[in-house]
Formats: structure tokens, C-alpha cells, sequence
């Protein structure tokens, strides 16, 4: 099937290990998560197949723990608010950038971009020093702000996105026919963007909620994270209540994958390019 | 367009001008417009992302405990010729520097930013603090040097004189196993004491692993996806992007439960009779290539596959129908035309597989550990905050110079996500 209609029969043997060789790659690919999960549901803690029992204790163990539960509470808090800041911040620059008559774009948005490129560690160490001499260290405030800078190059990456297809003459249009530069932004601008945005978002989201390296360094006890809870608990001893909340995080990371599916496919459609 | 519209009529010139400076003005206050757009995130990333590292990068080479501590002793070796051993006048110094730092609890202090350069030196400084607690007088000289003869040593005060510059090479020679001697001069250091060369071809070296191992697995599944017709092949990009958004620590996690000796694998492995005893998968480097291969394959698949997605099949169809067999034609038309893609996804995975420090941490062995890493523990364990930043600013060199690359080669506005 794979094969061109032409093919000799050796083509086709050769074809037939090509899509041999993408099915194990698939499957070195998504193998680890599919088997991560089922484990949270076994009834003892040990990672054995087959399954001693079912049981939802994990799960349990997990909303209940009083650890666990600050660390949901403190990755949501911290998200929500890094994505803000990213989010807007993120898409005026992307605005002003597309403009096209901004100086240095090219150098401003190699800065923009570059917290995507440097080294985590890096990053983490410099604001643990930087962020001393300002009493940020173990606040709410300092990891808010260290995520949000984590999460603006994919808002401005995934927005430029969506304005390299953006017909200018729209705006234009809006403003010949009375309307003032925010009215056309808000009417006109902002509906087609949105799904951009929107993406450049949910990007900025999970890049703070997955974060674990600057949490480490920047975040007392009091603001510990999911991904820092979990990573005290692999650096301890494996519990399969990590397995729970690995699970739980796959289960978001799939809605989140449909999520970015389904506004692509709308971004899509709205500027009429797509199938 | 406008200004030569504008030429072509025949208005006077002054009028022209007018015109002229009138369009500049509003074009510059269009500019203005959007670099107001602008200006707020550049301000946020140079205020708390590129200042933190500009104040890491002066780390690296920042060194004023002794200055700070010890004024006296720095100000009056100032006068010392460092032929001989020093004169009263520095002891004395010294004394008095020492009973200010008893005092303030500092003397562990510089003794430790010495003994970098002097092993043994900070034992030997706190041993003076209480020479110092223990009261008298001088001379301190003859004191100092009859409780331990080092105290006597040229090249000693002649180390200390140079600690007592603002400014150090220390650190980033550290970090490159080299090594100033007192009289100044340059060399490598003992093969015990060199380790970091070898961790950064360490690094390098897990790097160019990884990279190849994605750009293998990736390059026929980034073929694959784009040669099927768009409704399967978006089923199987679930299975690239599924991976690429869950948490970089659910996948270690996951190879974590695969890889250990009790774990899936092995289990797998012993069913099929492939071994007779579990194998050590986990906590080496096999591991570690492993889990960050799986972690960097779809940075290294999409823009692959982005770049395949824009070659005509009718390319391939016409070199075959022009007699080329199927190995040629996909070797001399198909494959260079993927290039840029290859490049794209190969410098990506590359660069960001330099500055990997969680995935080596949980699942590989000391021997695996990269840059990240050390500058983690001289942050958090050694405390000698110096070497992490030299260690971080030339790591950070590194980086930025392929960055640049990438940006020359790639463009970092032609970047995609998803």
C-alpha cells in the first residue's frame, strides 16, 4: 500500500521492512507511556506484569495525601498565572513584531526566543542569584515569573505563526471604515489570532507545569510543584502513587494534544488555506 | 510607492518636501506603535531572564571574598616584592585582618576561596583564627611560621596577593583543567584534578548520540507520515505528539519502571529466554541515551517532516520514469531535498540535548552526568558559586554559538510547533 503502483517486488519487500521499521519506532514512542499507566492501577507496589490485582489505592493515596495535593494546588496556581503574563506579553510582541517596521527584529526576537534554547540549569542558577539580591527566592511571585519567561517564546513563536497568513487588509479595511486601532484590534484582529494564541497558551501552560529544574532551585518546601513532588519521590524510592499521577499527567497531556488539534484545524479553516 | 507617486506630481517643491517629512513622521510614529508593541517583553526577558545571566556570566569571574575580608593584608601586600618571604608589616596586616574575621565568623571564608589554589589552605587559616583567639601579640611573623612553616611559603602570599585581584581567570581555567601557577603562568592541570574537559566531551559526546539516534529512527517515520494520505497519517502523528506534550519526567519515570532490574524489560527479556540473568539497563549509559532519545525523537521528526511534507511525489515519479532506480532516485532527488529539514531537526535535538540535567540525573550512572549537572551541585552542594557560573558561562558559550548557527542556517522564525 505504501509502495508506488510501479514498484518491482523487491521495492515491495523493501517497503514492507520500511513499515516494520516505523512500527517499532511508534512503538519505542508511545511503548513507555501505554506501560506506565496500567501500573497505577495494580493493587500492590510493585511494577510487575501481569497485574496482581486492581485497585484504585494509588489513586486515593494521591487526592487524599496532603503533599501531594499542595503540589497540585501550587502547579496550578503557578500556571495559571506564569500563562497569563506569557500569554499577553507573548502576543504584543508578536503584534509589534509583525508589523514588520520594528528595528533589530531579527536580534529582538533571537532574545525573545532564546529562554526556549538556554540551558534550563542555566537559566535556574542565574535567577537563584539574581533573585536573591531581590528577595524573590521562595515566593509565588519569583517562580510565577521564571515560568512565565520559560513559556513566552512559544506564544510568540505560535502567534507570528498565525500572523505570517494574517490579511492585512482587513484591518485596514476596519480602520478606512471608522473603526479606531482597538476596535479593529478587538473585532477584527484578536477572533482571527485567536486560535494562535490559544495554542501559544497551552503551550506556556504546560511548559510551567511540567517544569522541574527551576522549581527546584527558586521554590521552598512551601511552593513544591507536581513535577517537583514527583521528581523528590523518583530520586527517593519509585511509589506507585507517581504511576497515579504520571497517568493523571498523560491523560492531560492527550486532552491538551486535542485540544492543539482542534485549533489548528480551526486556525485553519478561518484562513481558509487546510483541507 | 507612495514617495515616487508623490515625485511624479507636479506640485512645487515645497510642498513636496512637506509631504515627505510628513509621510517619515508618521512612518516613524508607526514604528514607534510597534515597537511599543514590543517593548514590554523585551523589558521582562532583558530584566529577568537576560540580566540574572549577564550577573551569572560576571560571576564566573567575580572574586572579592579576600578583598572584602582581608583589606589590610591585600593593601599591604601591595608594597611586597614577592622575592622573599613577606615582611612584618603583612603579618601584622594579617593579624589584624584575622581578628576582624574571627569576629565576623569570615576566617572559613577566604580560607576556602584559598584553598582552591592551595590545598590544605582553609585547615590552615582556621588554625591561625585561634593562634589569633588564643591572644598576645607579635610578632606575628615568627608566631605564624612556628605554628605551621607554610605560613613562610613565597608562592603562598604570592596566590594570595592575586586573590586579592577584583577580578579572576580562576574559575573559567578551572573549568577548562587549567591551571595559573604564582608566578602567572599557564598550564594543565594534574590529570587527578581534570575532570572537566572530560565532562564536556562528555557531553558533547551523549549529545552527538542522541542526535544521531533520532535522526535515525526519525528520518523513514518522517517519510512515512509523509507519503500516507493526510487521514492516516494524522493518526500517527498522535503517536509522535502525544510524547512530545506529556512531561519530561512521566517519560523518565516511564524508563525509570522499564529499564530497572525487577522492571518490564527485563521481565520480557527473561521470559523469551533472550537471557539467563537480569541485566543492568538502568543507571549507565545505555540508559541515558535511551530515555533522551525518546525524549528528543520528535523535536528531530517534525521539522523533518515539515520539510518532506514540501516535496512534490511527482519528483521521485519522474527521476524513476527517467530510468533512475529506486535507490537513486531517492538518494540523489528525494534526500537532498530534505536537508534543510535534517538540519533543522538534527541542530535542534542537538542544542537541546546539551543542556539535558533531569533525564542523566534519574536514569543514568556518575559516568553519565553532563554539564548541567556539576552546575547544579557546585550551586547546591558545593557552594562554590565561581565554578558553577564559569562552568554555566561556557556551557551557556557553547550553546548560544550554535543557536546563532541555527539561526543562520535554519531561521528562528521558520520554527514550528506541532
Amino acid at each position: 500500500m505504501l509502495a508506488p503502483s510501479y514498484a518491482t517486488p523487491r521495492e515491495k519487500l523493501f517497503y514492507f521492512f520500511f513499515a516494520l521499521f516505523c512500527g517499532v519506532v511508534f512503538l519505542f514512542l508511545i511503548g513507555p507511556i501505554l506501560v506506565i499507566m496500567p501500573l497505577s492501577f495494580s493493587s500492590e507496589p510493585w511494577f510487575t506484569y501481569p497485574l496482581p490485582g486492581l485497585s484504585l489505592r494509588w489513586y486515593i493515596d494521591f487526592f487524599t495525601d496532603e503533599r501531594w495535593r499542595i503540589a497540585l494546588q501550587n502547579s496550578g496556581i503557578v500556571a495559571v498565572f506564569a500563562t497569563l503574563i506569557a500569554t499577553g506579553l507573548g502576543t504584543l510582541a508578536a503584534l509589534g513584531l509583525s508589523r514588520g517596521n520594528v528595528p533589530f527584529a531579527g536580534l529582538i526576537l533571537s532574545i525573545l526566543i532564546s529562554p526556549m534554547i538556554v540551558p534550563v540549569v542555566i537559566v535556574a542558577v542565574a535567577m537563584f542569584f539574581g533573585f536573591a539580591a531581590v528577595g524573590l527566592n521562595n515566593t509565588y511571585l519569583g517562580l510565577i515569573l521564571a515560568h512565565a519567561i520559560l513559556g513566552t517564546p512559544f506564544v510568540v513563536i505560535t502567534v507570528t505563526a498565525t500572523l505570517t497568513g494574517f490579511d492585512r487588509t482587513l484591518t485596514r479595511a476596519a480602520a478606512s471604515l471608522g473603526a479606531s486601532p482597538w476596535t479593529a484590534f478587538r473585532t477584527i484582529t484578536l477572533p482571527l489570532i485567536a486560535p494562535g494564541v490559544t495554542s501559544g497558551a497551552l503551550f506556556a501552560f504546560v511548559t510551567s507545569w511540567d517544569e522541574v529544574v527551576v522549581a527546584l532551585f527558586l521554590a521552598s518546601p512551601d511552593q513544591r510543584t507536581l513535577p517537583r513532588q514527583m521528581f523528590s519521590g523518583i530520586r527517593e524510592q519509585i511509589s506507585p502513587t507517581i504511576t497515579a499521577a504520571a497517568t493523571l499527567l498523560v491523560i492531560f497531556a492527550a486532552l491538551l494534544m486535542l485540544t492543539l488539534e482542534l485549533l489548528r484545524r480551526r486556525s485553519e479553516r478561518l484562513r481558509g488555506t487546510g483541507a | 510607492m507612495a514617495v515616487t507617486a508623490l515625485e511624479g506630481d507636479a506640485g512645487p517643491d515645497v510642498d513636496r518636501t512637506s509631504l515627505k517629512t510628513k509621510l517619515r513622521r508618521a512612518e516613524r510614529v508607526n514604528r514607534v506603535r510597534s515597537f511599543s508593541l514590543v517593548a514590554p517583553l523585551l523589558l521582562f526577558v532583558l530584566a529577568v531572564f537576560a540580566l540574572p545571566i549577564g550577573l551569572m556570566l560576571v560571576r564566573s569571574v567575580e572574586n572579592t571574598e579576600v578583598r572584602e575580608t582581608m583589606p589590610r593584608t591585600i593593601a599591604a601586600l601591595d608594597g611586597w616584592d614577592g622575592q622573599a618571604t613577606p615582611g612584618e608589616d603583612v603579618f601584622a596586616a594579617f593579624a589584624e585582618d584575622l581578628v576582624q574575621t574571627q569576629k565576623e565568623r569570615t576566617t572559613a571564608l577566604v580560607g576556602k576561596r584559598i584553598n582552591y589554589e592551595v590545598p590544605g589552605a582553609r585547615s590552615r587559616f582556621l588554625k591561625a583564627g585561634r593562634l589569633i583567639d588564643a591572644g598576645g601579640g607579635g610578632p606575628w611573623g615568627e608566631k605564624f611560621i612556628a605554628s605551621d612553616p607554610e605560613w613562610g611559603s613565597v608562592e603562598f602570599w604570592a596566590i594570595m596577593k592575586r586573590a586579592g585581584n577584583t577580578l579572576t581567570p580562576y574559575y573559567l581555567l578551572t573549568s577548562l583543567d587549567l591551571r595559573q601557577d604564582a608566578e602567572g603562568a599557564i598550564s594543565r592541570n594534574a590529570p587527578d584534578q581534570s575532570i572537566f574537559i572530560d565532562i564536556f566531551i562528555r557531553t558533547i559526546w551523549i549529545s552527538l548520540l542522541v542526535t544521531l539516534a533520532t535522526l535515525v529512527l526519525g528520518y523513514p517515520v518522517a517519510h512515512l507520515l509523509a507519503i500516507l494520505p493526510p487521514a492516516r497519517a494524522n493518526v500517527l502523528m498522535i503517536l509522535v505528539l502525544l510524547p512530545f506534550t506529556t512531561s519530561i519526567l512521566v517519560r523518565t519515570t516511564a524508563w525509570i519502571v522499564l529499564l530497572q532490574s525487577n522492571g518490564v524489560l527485563n521481565d520480557i527479556l527473561l521470559a523469551l529466554n533472550l537471557t539467563t540473568e537480569r541485566v543492568q539497563l538502568i543507571f549507565n549509559r545505555f540508559g541515558t541515551v535511551l530515555a533522551m532519545t525518546h525524549i528528543q525523537l520528535p523535536f528531530t521528526i517534525l521539522p523533518i517532516y515539515s520539510v518532506m511534507k514540501s516535496i512534490p511525489a511527482s519528483h521521485l515519479r519522474a527521476a524513476r520514469s527517467l530510468g533512475a532506480g529506486p535507490l537513486t532516485a531517492f538518494v540523489s532527488v528525494y534526500m537532498p531535498q530534505t536537508l534543510p529539514g535534517v538540519g533543522a531537526g538534527c541542530l535542534l535535538t542537538f542544542i537541546l540535548s546539551l543542556g539535558y540535567y533531569i533525564t542523566p540525573a534519574l536514569v543514568g550512572g556518575p559516568q553519565d552526568q553532563m554539564v548541567s549537572y556539576f552546575v547544579a551541585l557546585y550551586t547546591n552542594r558545593e557552594m562554590n558559586w565561581g565554578q558553577a557560573s564559569a562552568l554555566g558561562a561556557i556551557l551557556l558559550l557553547i550553546t548560544l554559538a550554535l543557536y546563532a548557527l541555527f539561526n543562520r542556517v535554519v531561521g528562528i522564525d521558520k520554527v514550528k510547533l506541532g
